[in-house]
C-alpha cells in the first residue's frame, strides 16, 4: 500500500514539475505536449496498476513489468534520436550564424575603412 | 479617419518564398503610406524574394534560416524599437492585406495599443470553413472576454502595434506555431495593453500557396486550442528591459507603465 502512495506522489510530482516548467516558459510547445502525455500516462498507470496487467495480457507479454520496460525503452530511444536530430540542426544553425557574423564583421570593417580614410580623406 | 497619425511607422512584411508577390506589395504600401518605411523580413527564402523586395525599395532583413512568422516579426519589432519607431504594422507579403487600410489601423492606435485588421467585421468576403472556422470562433470568444471588447478575428496577421506594446513584443513575441497571433494577444492583454479591431478586407493571394492547406484544418483546431490554453496558464514576465540599445541617437525616452 505504501508503495502505491509513494508511486502516486512521485507521478503527481513529475506532472507538476512538467506543468511548472511549461508555465515558466522553459519548455516549448512541442516538448510540452510530449512530456504532458508522458506525465499523464504515468499517472494513469500508477492509479490503476491493474491496467498494465490487462494490456500485457492483450499484447501477449507474460510479465507485466516487461511490457513497461519495453515501451519505456522504445520511447526513450525515440526521444534520444529526436534530440540528436535537434542538436544537429541547432549546430548547423549556430555555424551559419558564426559565418554570417564573420562576413558582417568584414563588411563593417571595409565600410568603416572606406568612410574614414577614403580617397577624399573624409573623417 | 478623424485622427491623422503623425508618428514614425514601420511596416513589417514577413516573407518566405514570395518572389512573385512581395514587390507589388511593397509598392502598394509605399503608395498607401508614403511616410512609412517598409521592412521586409526574408526568412531564409530559397527564391528571389530578397532581390525583388530590394528592387521595390524596401529595407530587407535577411534571416540566415527559417524562423517562422513569429521569429520574423520579432526581428521586425526589434528593428523598430532599435530605430525608435512609434508603430510597427504587420502586412503579409502575399498581398492578402490591403495596404490602403493601413491608415485605418494607424488611426485606431489613438485609442489602443494594438489594432487588429479584422477580416470578418462587415467588410470583405473572407471565408473559412470547418474546423478552422470553429477554432477561430472559440478563440475570438475567449480573447474578447480577456480584452473586454469584441474581437472577431484574433488570428489575423494584419496588426498595428503601438509604442507601448513594442518593447514588450521586441522582447517576448512568441515564435511558436500560432503564437504570433493568439499568444501575442494574451501577452499584450496581460500586461495591460488595450486591443481593438477595425474592419479590413481580405484579398485573394496574389501568387504562391498558403502555408496552411485544408487538410491541416483539424490539426489546426487542436493546436489552436492547445496554444490558447498554454497562453492562458503561462506566467508572463511582462517586464521589459528599460535600456533599449538605439541605433540612432535616442529621443526623449518615455517610461512605460
Ligand atoms: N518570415 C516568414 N514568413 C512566412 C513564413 N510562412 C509564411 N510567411 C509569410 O506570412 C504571410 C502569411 O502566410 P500565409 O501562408 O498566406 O498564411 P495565411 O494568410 O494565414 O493563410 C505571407 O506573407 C508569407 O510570406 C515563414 O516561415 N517565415
Ligand atoms: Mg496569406
Amino acid at each position: 500500500m505504501s508503495a502505491y502512495i509513494v508511486a502516486l506522489i512521485g507521478s503527481v510530482l513529475i506532472l507538476l514539475g512538467i506543468f511548472e516548467l511549461l508555465r515558466r516558459r522553459q519548455l516549448s510547445e512541442k516538448y510540452a505536449v510530449l512530456w504532458l502525455v508522458v506525465g499523464l500516462t504515468l499517472l494513469v498507470v500508477t492509479i490503476f496498476p491493474g491496467l498494465l496487467g490487462v494490456l500485457s495480457r492483450a499484447a501477449g507479454v507474460e510479465i507485466a513489468s516487461n511490457l513497461l520496460f519495453f515501451v519505456a525503452i522504445v520511447f526513450l530511444v525515440g526521444v534520444a534520436l529526436h534530440l540528436s536530430w535537434e542538436v544537429s540542426r541547432l549546430e548547423d544553425e549556430t555555424r551559419k550564424l558564426a559565418e554570417d557574423l564573420a562576413i558582417l564583421r568584414l563588411d563593417v570593417d571595409e565600410h568603416v575603412k572606406r568612410t574614414t580614410s577614403g580617397p577624399d580623406g573624409k573623417s | 479617419m478623424s485622427n491623422e497619425f503623425s508618428g514614425r511607422a514601420l511596416i513589417v512584411v514577413p516573407a518566405w518564398n514570395e518572389e512573385a508577390a512581395v514587390a507589388e506589395t511593397v509598392r502598394e504600401i509605399y503608395a498607401a503610406v508614403p511616410a512609412a518605411d517598409v521592412l521586409v523580413v526574408d526568412d531564409g527564402s530559397s527564391d528571389r524574394t530578397v532581390e525583388c523586395a530590394r528592387e521595390a525599395g524596401a529595407l530587407v532583413l535577411e534571416l540566415p534560416f527559417n524562423l517562422g512568422v513569429g521569429g520574423a516579426m520579432r526581428a521586425g519589432f526589434r528593428y523598430a524599437l532599435r530605430h525608435n519607431y512609434d508603430v510597427a504594422v504587420q502586412v503579409d507579403a502575399d498581398g492578402q492585406h490591403d495596404p490602403s487600410e493601413i491608415p485605418d489601423l494607424l488611426a485606431g492606435l489613438a485609442h489602443a495599443d494594438i489594432v487588429i485588421g479584422a477580416r470578418f467585421a462587415e467588410r470583405g468576403a473572407y471565408q473559412v470553413k470547418g474546423p478552422r472556422k470553429w477554432a477561430m470562433v472559440v478563440l475570438s470568444k475567449v480573447l474578447s472576454l480577456l480584452a473586454k471588447t469584441r474581437l472577431t478575428d484574433t488570428t489575423s496577421g494584419f496588426k498595428a502595434t503601438g509604442r507601448r506594446a513594442l518593447p514588450l513584443f521586441a522582447e517576448h513575441y512568441p515564435v511558436e506555431y500560432l503564437g504570433d497571433t493568439i499568444e501575442s494577444l494574451v501577452i499584450a492583454l496581460r500586461s495591460g495593453c488595450v486591443v481593438t479591431q477595425v474592419p479590413a478586407h481580405m484579398r485573394p493571394r496574389r501568387a504562391g500557396n498558403p502555408s496552411h492547406s485544408p487538410w491541416k484544418a483539424t490539426v489546426y483546431l487542436f493546436r489552436a486550442g492547445f496554444a490558447l490554453l498554454l497562453a492562458l496558464v503561462r506566467r508572463w514576465d511582462t517586464s521589459v528591459k528599460q535600456a533599449v540599445p538605439l541605433a540612432a541617437p535616442p529621443a526623449a525616452e518615455k517610461r512605460m507603465s
